[in-house]
């Protein structure tokens, strides 16, 4: 997340004001800055311990490293997959291959709302026979990893498919869970989620923010979309 | 996401826009390595290929774009359609706007017949090519086959050479590079020079072999008899000894620069067999960027409002 510096939320009317922090922000992203944190649900060492446990969960699942892959939804997702198989190397001594996944050509809601900028995908090894965990920050309505299961199965038939996620935070919308949670965050839909993962971020950390007030919140669709 | 409902020219789009699509184009192109080249993307959304002139290129490069993103596309071309029987060109457009397709990808011989569809149609209209006008989407190709092999194209050298005037692919090509850095020279006989190159942001040259050794990019086009009633040259034969590449003229390009050309080539008369061998040339590396350009615009034309998420 980019922050501007001395960036005061502004709790009414903040819609109408210029931005204060410039261009270059998405309006979703000034929307998430406006936001004051409620709880802080992990802090950098808890994210360090959690990455931990899942990684052994999944080594433990696997029965050892062997023909595992981990798959990163783009872009905190990815960053978290790199995490996770730097600990699984250090546990079992053997390399994990990552890939990177952008689910954006595969939303389902692509007509009403559109990524502006495609990132890379690149799973740069064949996932024939392979375990692939999927990993992402923020597990909510379940149409992200919808899409991340197709967008996996046009590159090609792998052995199994688990989903590792960073939080859970409930209200999903298709039938879909998770086999590793770092933690369950039950959390109002209104509330924002908010997960920052170095080096995208300056730190590591899963957040919740206090709902926008509901005269404030165009663009937030209360019957799903985007946010997480 | 682009603003311009349309694609009518290429300055419908802004500069942030261009590179946005081309940036974007980097992923389809990597979509178009895989096995399965395709993409969920336009389910949904019907297209049109109404192509009331010639084309090979263009066309199936449109149409494989269509398959690719799952939109569903109908071609229609000049000899299959109504318009032999006399149908208007507003008849025409009010019929597809009746059947309501999302959007139309036109070419056609006159200039402007791509704003008369758009002015009388809720679909929104890609110019696949009108008369002597503009080819926006051949504009953008060529953009991503030099900046995947330049990095950039501001401050290069571009040399556009050949039937100037009849040339819808120079028509937006030299303002885009005009408009990106690039410094354009138009190389020609007077006979193929519009009448005001500057209009389009371009220098002019009547000797090919004295400004060679400065491009970076050669572009040669095709002489058009078939607009011109006829040539504007004495002879092709003439024309290919001043203003064609060979082997002989291959030897004062830098090594490091690239010819181009958007087809359909004339061997033999802008072109000759040895320059096309050329590792130079990426007449092919256009073709390929031309349906990883075309998906990248159709899906930020029809994929919906920018919302700001990462991914």
């Amino acid at each position: 997340m980019k922050r501007a510096p001395g960036f005061e939320p502004y709790k009414r009317n903040f819609l109408q004001m210029p931005l204060p922090c410039g261009e270059g922000f998405s309006f979703k992203e000034v929307l998430l800055m406006a936001e004051t944190v409620k709880a802080t649900i992990l802090n950098e060492a808890d994210v360090q311990r959690t990455l931990v446990r899942i990684a052994h969960e999944i080594v433990e699942s696997n029965g050892g490293a062997h023909g595992l892959a981990l798959v990163g939804i783009v872009t905190r997702g990815d960053a978290l997959a790199h995490k996770l198989a730097e600990i699984i190397q250090s546990i079992e001594n053997e390399e994990v291959p990552v890939g990177t996944l952008d689910i954006s050509l595969y939303r389902d809601d692509i007509g009403s709302k559109l990524s502006p900028v495609l990132k890379r995908t690149e799973v740069n090894f064949p996932l024939e026979e392979k375990t692939i965990v999927l990993v992402d920050d923020v597990l909510f309505t379940g149409r992200t990893i919808r899409a991340a299961l197709d967008a996996l199965m046009d590159l090609g038939r792998p052995r199994c498919i688990r989903l590792a996620v960073l939080v859970d935070r409930g209200h999903r919308e298709l039938p879909i869970r998770a086999d590793f949670v770092g933690k369950n965050v039950p959390s109002a839909y209104q509330e924002n989620v908010r997960v920052r993962v170095t080096p995208f971020d300056e730190v590591n950390s899963v957040e919740i923010l206090e709902a926008p007030a509901p005269d404030h919140s165009p663009g937030l669709d209360p019957a799903g979309g985007e946010r997480r | 996401m682009i603003k311009s409902k349309h694609l009518i020219e290429i300055g419908d789009v802004t500069n942030d826009e261009i590179y946005e699509i081309l940036e974007n184009a980097k992923t389809f192109k990597e979509i178009n390595d895989r096995p399965i080249k395709k993409l969920p993307t336009l389910r949904g959304k019907t297209v049109i290929n109404l192509f009331l002139e010639p084309s090979t290129r263009t066309r199936s490069s449109f149409e494989l774009a269509e398959k690719r993103l799952s939109a569903d596309s109908l071609n229609f071309s000049a000899s299959s359609s109504a318009t032999v029987k006399g149908e208007s060109l507003l008849d025409t457009a009010e019929t597809f706007d009746a059947m309501k397709v999302d959007m139309v990808v036109a070419r056609h011989k006159y200039g402007g017949y791509c704003r008369i569809l758009a002015d009388h149609m809720d679909a929104r209209i890609v110019n696949g090519g009108d008369g002597i006008h503009q080819h926006p989407t051949q504009t953008l190709l060529d953009l991503f086959t030099m900046q995947e092999r330049m990095g950039t194209v501001e401050g290069k050298t571009v040399g556009i050479i050949g039937d100037i005037v009849h040339s819808r692919v120079a028509g937006s090509l030299a303002p885009a590079l005009k408009r990106l850095g690039a410094r354009v020279i138009f190389i020609a006989p007077p006979s193929y020079l519009p009448a005001v190159p500057a209009a389009l942001g371009a220098e002019v040259s009547h000797s090919l072999d004295a400004v060679l050794p400065e491009l970076d990019v050669v572009y040669l086009l095709r002489i058009q008899g078939e607009r011109a009633n006829g040539l504007s040259v004495p002879s092709l034969r003439e024309y290919s000894m001043l203003y064609g590449m060979d082997s002989r003229r291959m030897a004062k390009v830098q090594k490091d620069a690239l010819i181009m050309h958007p087809g359909p080539m004339n061997r033999g008369v802008e072109i000759t067999p040895e320059v096309i061998a050329d590792p130079r040339a990426v007449v092919l590396d256009q073709v390929n960027a031309g349906v990883a350009v075309r998906m990248s615009v159709m899906y930020m034309m029809l994929g919906g409002e920018d919302d700001g998420a990462a991914a």
